[in-house]
């Protein structure tokens, strides 16, 4: 499953600088891990103790993975992956 | 240094005004290549808090990808402390994902008087930057980073 994976501003020192990368899988995980064996050391600030990091927001399509199975989210060939900052904070 | 229109400081110290006591945010996303503050674009605290602030994560798709049609970055990510100094909380800095943004605090524990504050914040370090209102982006001379049409 081939997908076309966004990359916002603050994860590019691990593509190279590039806005938007191939990667292939057939769940989020797979994906991640694809990710990271082409570009290394993105899955650790995506990932964090085996759920997906609070300050990323992730979505197949138009779709948050919070509400469609996390990291076992299922991806189809020519989905579009989109890793946003979460934008949030509070008073401490 | 952070260089933004006097309209803009006041839209945004109201939206915080509006929304008191909850925490107020918001973004004002400027062309990729000039990264001045152009269009300000409030959003809803999904938290509707007075102690946490959150873009809907729906909402923050939408934005982004607006953004990235018309070729524009979030310039300032802004939102309102409502009962301590205009100052970044530790949550902040650990959610803060945009290396480039100024990060814009506004306090409204005061009734009569707001605190209004700007920030880097790049790798879990925080920097405050002077703050330059203008009425016209056109007259401003500011140092290379921010003159305008000057390129
Ligand atoms: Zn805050």
């Amino acid at each position: 499953m081939a997908v076309t994976v966004s990359i916002p501003t603050i994860l590019r020192t691990h593509t190279a600088g590039e806005k938007s990368v191939e990667a292939a899988g057939a769940t989020l995980a797979e994906v991640i891990e694809d990710l990271d064996a082409n570009h290394g050391g993105i899955k650790a600030r995506l990932v964090k103790d085996g759920a997906l990091h609070r300050f990323v927001n992730i979505y197949v399509n138009d779709e948050d993975v919070r509400f469609s199975g996390g990291l076992d989210a299922k991806i189809a060939d020519g989905d579009n992956v989109t890793i946003l900052p979460a934008v949030a904070g509070g008073r401490r | 240094m952070l260089v933004i229109r006097r309209e803009l400081v006041e839209a945004m110290v109201a939206h915080a005004r509006r929304d008191h006591p909850d925490e107020a945010c918001g973004v004002i996303a400027g062309p990729a290549d000039l990264g001045r503050p152009e269009r300000l674009v409030p959003m809803l605290n999904a938290a509707r808090s007075p102690t946490f602030y959150e873009f809907d994560s729906a909402d923050l798709l939408a934005l982004y990808r607006e953004m990235d049609a018309r070729d524009e970055v979030p310039v300032v990510i802004y939102h309102s402390h409502t009962a301590t100094e205009a100052y970044p909380s530790r949550t902040d800095v650990s959610y803060a994902g945009e290396p480039d943004a100024h990060y814009v605090l506004i306090s409204t524990r005061d009734p009569e008087r707001h605190e209004f504050r700007s920030y880097r914040i790049v790798d879990g370090a925080v920097t405050e930057e002077p703050v330059q209102v203008v009425e016209s982006y056109m007259f401003s001379h500011t140092g290379v980073d921010d003159v305008p049409d000057a390129r």
